[in-house]
């Protein structure tokens, strides 16, 4: 089934570093010839190495923007690895920063405590959480109430909620918009007394 | 009648396409006895005859018989030999006939219409037009592979301009020219345009230094074309509408593949020339398409077998609500359709358009799809008939165990990483591969690229799958063992070689020592094409397989500890070779020379990162081939030739 992604990562058996292989402290028999600085320098995106050993195209560029973006980065590319020819790396590079950038839409389900059918919904198109509940209400038919931050929301007998990424369900509105788009999975309009549970929760 | 060519000064008892077998042809013009064990009987023919006109094999004294003589016996018999052998059209067929004596070697020279040249390196233009004067199709091939993947300086070289000016005056009724990796200017391909006035193919896979520009010259010029391919090839966008310059007349095109080119095209043009080219059957998009324009070539075309949708998305100026054409019966309509592919930027909300096809299908590439099980599943659960699939690994185990599920006659799966680098999540992993083995038995040739990989589903794979031809695995973290039982790699691919008879070539990948390199050395008799980085522990690993596989041809090696020592034991194999290249291992110069010194047909180039001061002694790049006509004169500052 699908790989675990929660659970045993057993991040130290996969832990990358700087350095010749078999010095870690996996129990391998590993007899190491010295390894020179230059099996170091390898790994580091020298710009040197850039000019001298690669073309100018967009792939060691785009490497480096990569590099950037993951936060924090675990190992240093390597170049020309993995060995994917730049004509498709550019491409779907171009398209992955294109998605970051312009925005492909961020789409989460949305349920409706009662309702027989789920929407879908794209993050992306609203700019606050007034916008957000508004398109929901006018999905949904349904009024949501005010907004506090001690009492969630009040007059109303539903209350949006959202699963975020560590699997918590939590009040919509509570987080900064933009964590809240970040770390948004989907959403559930809660309906009766689990929605008063959790406006009191807070 | 054989019409004899005026006697030469020197035999040419080599063979630009270097057989496979243990031999090692020389040019007569040497008197050494070829290296060790390469005495053959051939050789021994050659130093018998002199220069001849005649086709007599008898090894008297030079001949002075005057050059053009009434038919005599042997005549007749060459006459003979002219008409069978040109039913001899595999190269290593003719290779060997050409070795049988001087008269094979000359009709067999005169009846050759295809040329095969592995390496552009090899020898020179003119050699090759000197022997084979009769040639109707030529197949090129110049950088190493790892130019693909930045390692070679752009000015490295693979220059098609000799070759082209070469065979504008050798080969004018030239038909078909396939090249690879090689640099080809708008200028070779204006010179292409103007010489070859039945030009019928072109197929450049891999190049790069020319445009549209280049391409107007072969679209106008080129009267009688069938074919133009250009795949995975760097074409600059010089703002020329090529396609507009094909003749307005009914053309015979066949095939038009150009969905590596990267610049907007005159749509309208292109569906003119697809309307008046009633032969065409293969045609590939480039993204600048939009799904709406495909609609409208589909339904000009519907007798294509071959087709790259493009981007498969509708173009930014269609209006939400505007009515959509009807792509579901634009696909059914194309009941020849086997081969699909395209799908660059693809909105996944499409792809049911492709159902109507699905049961023909023989091959389909959705490897810049981003798409997910989900998406894919039941696209791939009609594809029954499906030989050849490239996917993206967003796909994850799950895709790959619905394509296990249903397409059991799969010969060839390439798993590309929709994230190329060494952190990232790897949603593919040996549960992928393990499914794969159990659903697709008949799977000749797999690229797999993951994060996470085990022995044991290797070697499932190897019992599973036995007719495979080609593993290439490509464990993306450097040194990755087992990720379950956290050993080195090394029994999953020597169970490969041991079990999978029929394997030429191989790439390994993870962490492995030199054991592995021993089970290739002893099972891997096979194998022609070996990749290897990040791997192996001492010159031991190298040496295992220099000694050990004698049929390897092509070897390539990255980022081990091999050294000069290892080096050093293939000299007795290296001829045999097309090339051997080394980089970032544990080379000297020393060791390069010394190579360079016992064997003088091969080139020794070495290339030094001029950034890399405290290198020491070693050696960044070594790539070695054997050549007959020496160090080469278009080699950058960057490139040394020993």
């Amino acid at each position: 089934m699908a790989f675990q992604r929660d659970g045993d990562l057993n991040l130290e058996a996969t832990e990358l570093r700087l350095g010749p292989p078999g010095t870690t402290e996996e129990p391998e028999k590993q007899t190491h010839p010295t390894t020179t600085a230059k099996c170091n320098k390898r790994s580091l995106p020298d710009m040197n190495e850039e000019s001298a050993g690669s073309r100018t195209n967009n792939s060691n560029v785009s490497n480096e923007k990569k590099h950037d973006r993951t936060s924090p980065p675990t190992k240093a590319q390597v170049v020309g690895w993995p060995p994917i020819r730049s004509y498709r790396k550019n491409c779907l590079q171009a398209k992955k920063m294109e998605a970051e950038a312009a925005g492909s839409g961020i789409y989460v389900k949305v349920s409706m405590d009662g309702a027989p059918y789920l929407r879908k919904i794209d993050l992306k198109v609203y700019k606050d959480y007034p916008e957000l509940l508004k398109a929901l209400e006018d999905m949904f038919k349904f009024k949501v109430g005010e907004y506090s931050e001690r009492e969630g929301y009040n007059g109303s007998e539903f209350a949006p909620t959202y699963e975020d990424k560590d699997g918590d369900w939590m009040l919509v509105g509570d987080v900064p918009w933009d964590m809240f788009m970040n770390s948004c999975k989907r959403l559930r309009i809660m309906k009766g007394s689990e929605a008063r549970g959790l406006s009191c929760a807070v | 009648m054989v019409i004899n060519k005026k006697p030469r000064s020197h035999n040419h008892s080599l063979n630009p396409n270097f057989m496979r077998e243990d031999r090692t042809e020389m040019s007569e013009d040497d008197d050494r006895s070829p290296p060790s064990d390469s005495v053959t009987t051939t050789d021994s023919c050659f130093s018998k005859t002199q220069t001849r006109t005649s086709g007599s094999t008898s090894g008297s004294g030079p001949s002075s018989v005057p050059e053009f003589q009434a038919p005599y016996p042997d005549q007749v018999l060459e006459n003979v030999l002219e008409n069978v052998l040109c039913f001899l059209t595999s190269r290593r067929d003719r290779n060997a006939a050409s070795l049988v004596c001087r008269s094979w070697y000359r009709v067999e020279a005169l009846t050759r219409s295809e040329l095969f040249i592995g390496n552009c390196y090899a020898l020179s233009p003119r050699r090759a037009t000197s022997r084979f004067t009769r040639i109707r199709s030529v197949t090129l091939k110049g950088k190493p592979r790892f130019a693909d993947f930045n390692l070679l300086p752009p000015t490295w070289g693979a220059y098609f301009a000799p070759w082209v000016s070469a065979m504008a005056k050798a080969y004018p009724w030239l038909e078909k020219l396939h090249l690879k990796r090689m640099t080809v200017t708008d200028d070779d391909l204006a010179l292409l345009a103007e010489s070859f006035s039945g030009f019928k193919e072109l197929v450049l896979v891999c190049c790069d230094g020319f445009g549209t520009s280049g391409l107007a010259y072969v679209a106008s010029k080129c009267r009688q074309l069938r074919v133009l391919d250009l795949i995975e090839s760097e074409v600059s966008d010089d703002e020329v509408d090529w396609i507009s310059c094909f003749p307005e007349s009914e053309m015979c095109l066949e095939s038009l593949i150009f969905d590596c080119v990267d610049c907007p095209i005159n749509f309208d043009a292109l569906e003119r020339l697809v309307a008046r080219s009633p032969s065409l059957r293969k045609l590939r998009l480039n993204r600048s398409v939009s799904i709406g324009q495909l609609h409208r070539l589909m339904v000009r075309a519907p007798q294509l077998t071959h087709l790259g949708t493009g981007s498969f998305r509708p173009s930014e100026d269609v209006a939400h609500g505007e009515q959509e054409p009807d792509y579901v019966s634009a696909f059914a309509a194309c009941e020849s359709l086997v081969c699909l592919s395209g799908f660059r930027e693809i909105v996944p909300d499409y792809l049911p358009a492709i159902y109507p096809v699905c049961a023909n299908l023989t091959s389909l590439n959705l490897s810049y799809a981003n798409i997910n099980a989900e998406q894919l599943r039941p696209i791939i659960r009609n594809c029954h008939k499906l030989q050849i699939l490239w996917v993206l690994d967003s796909i994850c185990d799950e895709g790959l165990q619905a394509v296990a599920a249903t397409c059991k006659e799969l010969h060839e799966l390439r798993v590309f990483p929709i994230d190329a680098c060494e952190d990232s999540e790897g949603p593919v992993s040996e549960v992928g591969l393990q499914a794969i083995s159990e659903g697709c038995r008949k799977l000749q040739s797999i690229l797999y690229f993951c994060q996470r990989m085990t022995n044991a589903a290797v070697i499932a794979m190897s019992k599973n799958c036995p007719d495979l031809v080609v593993f290439r695995l490509c464990i993306m973290g450097r040194h990755r063992p087992d990720h379950v039982t956290g050993e080195p790699m090394d029994e999953g691919f020597g169970a490969i070689v041991m079990n999978c008879k029929n394997l030429t070539r191989l790439a390994v990948s993870g962490l492995l020592t030199d054991r592995a390199f021993s089970y290739i050395g002893r099972y891997g008799k096979t194998v022609r094409t070996l990749s290897v980085a990040f791997a192996g522990d001492s010159d031991m690993g190298l040496k295992y397989v220099l000694e050990g596989c004698p049929r390897l041809q092509k070897l390539e090696i990255r980022d081990s500890p091999f050294g000069d020592a290892a080096l050093l034991s293939g000299l007795h194999h290296y001829y045999n070779m097309r090339f051997l290249w080394m980089s970032s291992c544990k080379l000297t110069s020393g060791g390069c020379q010394q190579i360079a010194r016992a064997l003088p047909r091969l080139v020794v180039e070495v290339i030094n990162d001029e950034a890399d001061e405290d290198m020491g002694n070693f050696v960044d790049k070594l790539y070695m081939y054997r050549s007959l006509e020496g160090p080469r004169d278009d080699a950058p500052k960057v490139v040394s030739i020993l």
